[in-house]
């Protein structure tokens, strides 16, 4: 009896050493079609863990934004979740109520999204709206909710918080609308954060300032999930990543991991159409093709046609989830770097990927 | 040294903003695009960097200031006398969504310049050189009866691409034609670019806020602040050692996709480009200048020439 107490004690502990605010799980996602289902998002699963920023890549249409969105409850209908399990500190998303969810959201998360212009109210003060976070959240005055609102205006990097508090939106620059969205946001002290590519309505200059408050707020015990499309930005502030492919994450690995050796071949063609553009070749690396049609996805792996290296077993066999090394897990039927699945026995091939 | 294609003097372009007041959009802007050669112009939103891409495509009147083709003053012309001379320009725009239209097939959309300028006699003549552009832009032959929606962003721009090769032009202005696209699209239509240049022996104005993207495909570039030029130069140059700080700033900021170099990065000047309808006094950009002595704020610097580069700054004399 003593023993299992002291057991569950160390298991806690080790719990509490690397703490998961957010655990996705098999996650999916699908919109119903003319025949049967498309599958936006095709067994997903990650985690974010407290105070870290945890990145998730992809180009357009590769369902990280929809992975936000079933966080979020905000998929619209019809599309919905069809199976899955999403973890807010163990408890369930998924199989709670309607009611109990709804207070979850913006207080315990919260969401911030591309354009700041279109994300708050075109007629009512800024400070206001930061205002009414507090508001709906919390038993709190008003007076209560205006010192909170300035106090996080301040945090959040606004310049002259009292005067901005009286702004409307169209006053302000982008930079400060999304300083403002953050603010509103982080001011309920949320356990998880979801930036929704915020940085790319922004110029280069002001994306670095907000990516470094990004990176402060996170410090501060905060857990971030950072959807973007650029390398550059995931690459400044996060800790962990996820590549996503057609509705399937097809790689994660922690940063340096994943820039140093990446080892899916669609990671490896971003990273080296991303670098192509700064170590001045004179012709540019792409990944030829271009992103499939969910409703109609090619057999075997969803990458198989695009990718330089594919094995005929690409074709056929659908590659699961597994872990090449501790941390590092890759949806590919590839066993070694560089060499293509089912050529085991062709020792010297398929090195030129390298 | 190539010859110059199309020189632009002292552009000047204010829109009104109500109250007797007006956004300084382009002030005072001179530069020289090259015979055969791309000039990068970059610069953060609202820089006036696509408003002179516009002028310089006759699309909106300059207030003051002339435009020169070949040595021939432009300005002053109506629509039907530039006409002669918009055959030689062409423009891609940043958005294929909203630049083709939706109620045209390839073939049409591609065809029209080519009926615009009555450059053929019959229409299978037309159809087989809509055919060959679309062949040089790479698109399939099987998608000539298709229409717009039909096809991802990549695609679209490579339509637009093709409609703006029709009337073989001297020069086309890109403004943002990449910054749609995903990257592995967008490096295939800058290879498309450049292969395009190096056949044809085209001119480009590229106008782009992505300095990655300029780096690759200029000869030449300018960066744009506030409505001015603060430095041009070949592109390598202006990369490496850039001369004035707000270009050394915008290349400090661009974050580098590789997570051991996050550090190496000087805190520099913070802040966002004022207004431009009251731009500050002096040089532009001397609020947010780590470098700023008392007379950036006095006296406005003029674009001074050093070697093959131009940089206005006090700091460099």
């Amino acid at each position: 009896m003593e023993e299992a107490l002291i057991q569950e004690k160390v298991l806690n502990k080790e719990n509490l050493s690397q703490e998961k605010t957010l655990v996705i799980e098999n996650l999916c996602a699908g919109f119903p079609a003319r025949r049967g289902e498309v599958r936006v998002l095709d067994h997903v699963s990650l985690s974010v863990p407290k105070g870290k920023i945890t990145g998730l890549v992809g180009e357009s249409g590769c369902g990280k934004s929809m992975t936000a969105r079933a966080v979020m409850n905000l998929i619209r209908h019809p599309g919905r979740v069809t199976g899955g399990r999403i973890l807010l500190e163990g408890r369930d998303l998924l199989s709670m109520r309607k009611k109990e969810r709804r207070m979850l959201q913006g207080r315990e998360i919260a969401m911030i999204f591309q354009d700041p212009m279109s994300s708050l109210n075109p007629v009512m003060k800024v400070g206001k709206q930061v205002d009414e976070a507090v508001l709906v959240h919390e038993h709190v005055t008003h007076a209560e909710a205006k010192r909170r609102t300035l106090e996080m205006l301040e945090a959040a990097g606004v310049p002259d918080p009292e005067r901005r508090y009286h702004s409307y939106p169209h006053q302000l620059s982008g930079g400060l609308r999304q300083r403002i969205m953050i603010a509103m946001a982080m001011v309920c002290r949320p356990k998880l954060l979801i930036a929704d590519e915020p940085t790319t309505a922004l110029d280069v200059t002001v994306e670095a300032q907000i990516l470094d408050l990004m990176k402060e707020m996170s410090a501060k015990g905060t857990a971030v999930l950072l959807i973007s499309h650029n390398l550059g930005a995931i690459a400044r502030v996060c800790d962990d990543v996820s590549v996503m492919y057609a509705g399937k994450i097809v790689e994660q690995a922690d940063i340096c991991t994943l820039f140093d050796r990446p080892r899916h071949p669609y990671t490896r063609g971003l990273l080296s159409a991303v670098s192509s553009l700064r170590d001045g070749s004179e012709v540019l690396s792409v990944i030829p093709g271009h992103v499939p049609n969910l409703a109609r996805l090619p057999a075997g792996c969803s990458f198989s046609p695009r990718c330089s290296c594919r094995g005929k077993e690409c074709m056929e066999k659908t590659p699961e989830m597994r872990e090449i090394s501790p941390g590092h897990r890759i949806r590919c039927l590839w066993e070694e770097p560089g060499k293509k699945p089912g050529e085991k026995e062709l020792e010297t091939e398929g090195l030129a990927a390298e | 040294m190539s010859e110059v294609l199309m020189e632009a003097r002292n552009l000047v372009k204010d829109f009104p903003a109500g109250r007797h007041r007006a956004v300084h959009a382009v002030s005072d802007v001179s530069l020289e695009l090259q015979e055969g050669k791309t000039l990068g112009l970059v610069g953060e939103s609202g820089c006036g960097k696509s408003t002179l891409g516009r002028m310089l495509m006759h699309l909106i009147p300059p207030d003051s200031g002339e435009i020169l083709i070949r040595g021939t003053p432009v300005t002053g012309l109506s629509d039907a006398d530039f006409m002669k001379y918009r055959r030689m320009l062409q423009m891609v725009f940043q958005d294929p969504y909203a630049s083709l239209n939706p109620r045209m097939s390839v073939r049409s959309l591609i065809a029209e310049p080519l009926e615009t300028y009555r450059l053929h006699e019959s229409r299978q003549e037309t159809t087989r050189h809509v055919l060959e552009l679309m062949s040089t832009v790479g698109l399939p032959e099987e998608f000539l009866h298709r229409y717009p929606h039909q096809f991802s962003g990549g695609q679209r721009q490579r339509i637009a691409i093709a409609r703006a090769l029709a009337p073989d032009p001297d020069l086309i202005i890109c403004d943002e034609p990449v910054s749609a696209l995903d990257v592995s699209v967008q490096n295939q239509i800058l290879n498309l670019l450049k292969s395009l240049q190096q056949s044809r022996g085209l001119a480009f104005l590229f106008i782009s806020h992505d300095l990655s993207v300029v780096r690759f495909i200029s000869d030449r570039t300018a960066v744009m602040y506030l409505g001015k030029i603060c430095e041009t130069g070949p592109t390598e140059d202006v990369f490496r050692e850039p001369l004035h700080p707000y270009t050394r700033f915008l290349t400090a900021s661009v974050p580098m996709p590789d997570p051991h170099r996050r550090q190496e990065r000087p805190k520099m000047a913070a802040g966002e480009m004022p207004s431009p309808i009251s731009p500050p006094a002096g040089c532009r950009f001397h609020p947010r200048c780590p470098y700023a002595m008392p007379e950036c704020s006095r006296t406005e610097p003029e674009l001074r020439r050093c070697g093959e580069r131009q940089v206005a700054c006090h700091l460099e004399k």
